[in-house]
């Protein structure tokens, strides 16, 4: 193997890792703050891709994602409203089924809405055939983007449980609810923020992927799972290492890959996360002690 | 009281029956039902749809023009959202309760393999949409299909490649059904051409992501890409070979004769060679060309009632129905034997994928001329020349 193929590779790697690690991140804040997996957040991905790829006939590519990830809020909030809120003695198995149920729901609106066809973004730079070169082996723009937003992403929620006030009452609410409101927190809305937050997040990543993936109304559920998986092995919660833990399952399944038949990968990213499940639930990244506490 | 009500429920429906009868002209006009299971919703959602409504615009116009031999057809349109064992649900409905003559699709490979027994066991006509060879041979008495031969698209692909002078290809091809029998009929048929396939590999139908498995081809010393499958990934093809610098032609099956697919591969799609019947170069074709007329109505048809780009798929839905009907018409009769009987004998039938010479023992009919082999220009499909 050439020392360029062997870069080729890794730089296959990142393309697909950033993929995982984007879809994770959505996944980590409504855990935080109600320690449930929230099932839809494939489609939440969809629904902002879908919708700007429809109002990018309209006006200017960065208006209609940023219309597309305001209007995706929007349905994330409603959805808890109705479906979240409105559960008495909501067990956390209970309310993962229903996210379940919301993700089919979507998922069967969306086929009316939009029809089967595969839509796709435009490249935010370049084109489909637009590359750019490094060390003899190459890679597209977009995946710089989507890194690029991965960074964004985890750098403003770092700023915003940080530093904000609704930001810290959230991590209140996630550290014990009781306290929480015992404080004066209004942890219902804190709730429907979180879902708010995750769609979006999840829009953003659904836009800025799609010109990679392409967009199909049931694509939500595979790559829901890669993120579902990849938010378990960097530590559920954990924004920055489920970034870490995209990257790092897209480069094992690379390189599985340039050794093993490519059908292979998929056993190695369902071994892994069996195993990471069995040695060390709480993730590669999280401290033993830190475990019990959900920090962001 | 409940017996009372089913039995003035069955005579309330007997006499609605009784007025339908009188309306029809001529005797024993009842109408010939007809089954069809198309992957309308799914991954293979380009091949569905096109049919679901290249069938329905077509009984729309036969039952118009008064039917075959004064019967109507009734349409039962079914979804199998591109999964094998719902096409098998799907067809155990359609002959056991809806008592079908014929079922026009599945739409794929894997979805037709899985029904194959069940109709030929039920003596229901099947008349598949999907491309692979194994669904006719080994023969059933019971199962035709209309698109060409995967054989002989690898045979088209290869003597192209010959004439390029290429010899070292790499192949990728999906995990369904259509994907696995080309891959099989590649690596049979590529000896006879003298090229030899350095690597070939499987990836998911739902695949997102090809650029790995097409750095594993790149580390090869290929001179060409073949990707044989139908589903959205063959648009990825494309921009994953550009995004990762494998400058090599890509050859597609005739899987990818619909237009959206070199739509969603956008620049990088343009010099995508793949072997695929006329209809997509309709126009193009000399005026003295035996499919030109049908090809140029079809087209013109779909294109207007449907306002969008006419697709192969959607023909090989048309020529499906095209058989039924000519079979119907030989046999005089809508007895699914006989029926079965007069399509097998069908000789010089001119339909959307080529001209059909069906035999006893060759239920496709399509030979190597039916094939064209195509271009993309400028996100057009183009002769090859």
């Amino acid at each position: 193997m050439t020392m360029a193929l062997i870069i080729q590779y890794c730089l296959a790697g990142i393309t697909v890792g950033s993929i995982y690690a984007i879809v994770a991140i959505g996944f980590n804040i409504i855990y935080n703050t109600t320690g449930i997996v929230n099932f839809a957040q494939g489609e939440f991905l969809i629904v902002g891709a879908m919708i700007a790829v429809s109002l990018c006939a309209m006006m200017p590519l960065p208006l209609a994602i940023a219309l597309a990830v305001l209007i995706t809020m929007a349905i994330g909030g409603l959805l808890e409203l109705i479906f979240i809120r409105r559960v008495r003695d909501a067990g956390v198995l209970r309310l993962i089924i229903i996210t379940i149920g919301i993700s089919i729901l979507m998922r069967e609106a969306m086929l009316h809405i939009w029809d089967e066809k595969v839509r796709a973004l435009p490249y935010f730079t370049g084109n489909d055939a637009s590359t750019i070169g490094f060390l003899g082996a190459s890679l597209s723009p977009q995946v710089l983007w989507v890194l690029g937003v991965c960074g964004v992403i985890v750098a403003g929620l770092t700023l915003f449980f940080r530093y904000t006030l609704v930001g810290r009452a959230m991590r209140a609410c996630a550290d014990d609810r009781m306290a929480a409101r015992l404080c004066g927190i209004n942890e219902r809305w804190m709730v429907t923020l979180s879902f708010m937050l995750s769609a979006g997040i999840g829009a953003l990543a659904g836009c800025v992927t799609s010109p990679l993936t392409q967009t199909q109304y049931d694509m939500g559920a595979p790559l829901a799972i890669k993120g579902f998986t990849v938010a378990i092995l960097g530590g559920l919660g954990n924004s920055m290492a489920a970034v870490a833990a995209g990257l790092l399952l897209g480069l094992l399944e690379v390189l599985t890959m340039s050794q093993f038949p490519a059908a292979y990968k998929e056993a190695v990213s369902i071994l892994v996360l069996l195993l990471i499940l069995v040695v060390r639930p709480t993730g590669l990244f999280a401290r033993g002690d830190a475990a019990g506490l959900r920090a962001f | 009281m409940a017996g009372v009500l089913a039995l003035s429920l069955v005579l309330a429906c007997g006499g609605c029956e009784k007025k339908q009868s009188e309306k029809t002209p001529g005797a024993g006009a009842e109408p010939i039902r007809v089954g069809a299971i198309f992957s309308v919703t799914g991954p293979a959602s380009f091949l569905g749809m096109p049919e679901k409504k290249t069938a329905e615009m077509m009984v729309e116009k036969i039952n118009a023009a008064g039917g075959i031999n004064g019967h109507k057809i009734e349409l039962f349109v079914m979804d199998s959202a591109g999964k094998p064992e719902t096409a098998l649900s799907l067809a155990k409905q359609l002959i056991e309760e809806k008592k079908v003559l014929a079922i026009l699709g599945p739409s794929t490979s894997g979805e037709t393999m899985a029904i194959k027994d069940t109709c030929e066991k039920g003596k229901t006509i099947l008349l598949s949409c999907a491309a692979a060879e194994t669904i006719v041979n080994p023969l059933a008495a019971y199962v035709f299909k209309t698109p060409q031969k995967d054989s002989d698209a690898a045979r088209w692909i290869f003597k192209t490649m010959k004439d390029k002078g290429i010899t070292r290809v790499g192949v990728i091809t999906s995990n369904d059904g259509f994907g696995m029998a080309g891959k099989d009929q590649l690596a049979k048929i590529a000896p006879d051409y003298g090229i030899t396939i350095a690597i070939s590999e499987v990836y998911d139908k739902q695949e997102t992501d090809l650029t790995g498995v097409l750095t594993k081809l790149k580390g090869q010393d290929i001179k060409a890409v073949i990707n044989w499958s139908i589903v959205p990934a063959q648009s990825l093809a494309a921009k994953s070979m550009k995004q990762i610098g494998l400058d090599v032609p890509l050859f597609q099956s005739h899987g990818y004769g619909n237009i959206k697919y070199v739509q969603a591969g956008g620049e990088a799609a343009n010099g995508t060679i793949f072997p695929a019947g006329r209809l997509l170069v309709a126009d193009a074709l000399p005026s003295d060309h035996p499919q030109k007329k049908l090809l140029v109505e079809y087209k013109k048809d779909y294109e207007a009632t449907h306002k969008e780009d006419v697709s192969t798929f959607g023909g090989h839905a048309y020529d499906a129905l095209l058989l039924l009907t000519e079979g119907i018409k030989k046999a005089g009769s809508t007895d699914a034997a006989k029926v079965r009987e007069a399509i097998e004998n069908l000789k010089g039938v001119v339909g959307t994928a080529g001209i059909f010479n069906m035999s006893p023992t060759d239920h496709n009919g399509l030979g190597m001329e039916a094939f064209e082999m195509l271009i993309v220009k400028d996100g057009k499909f183009a002769l090859y020349k």
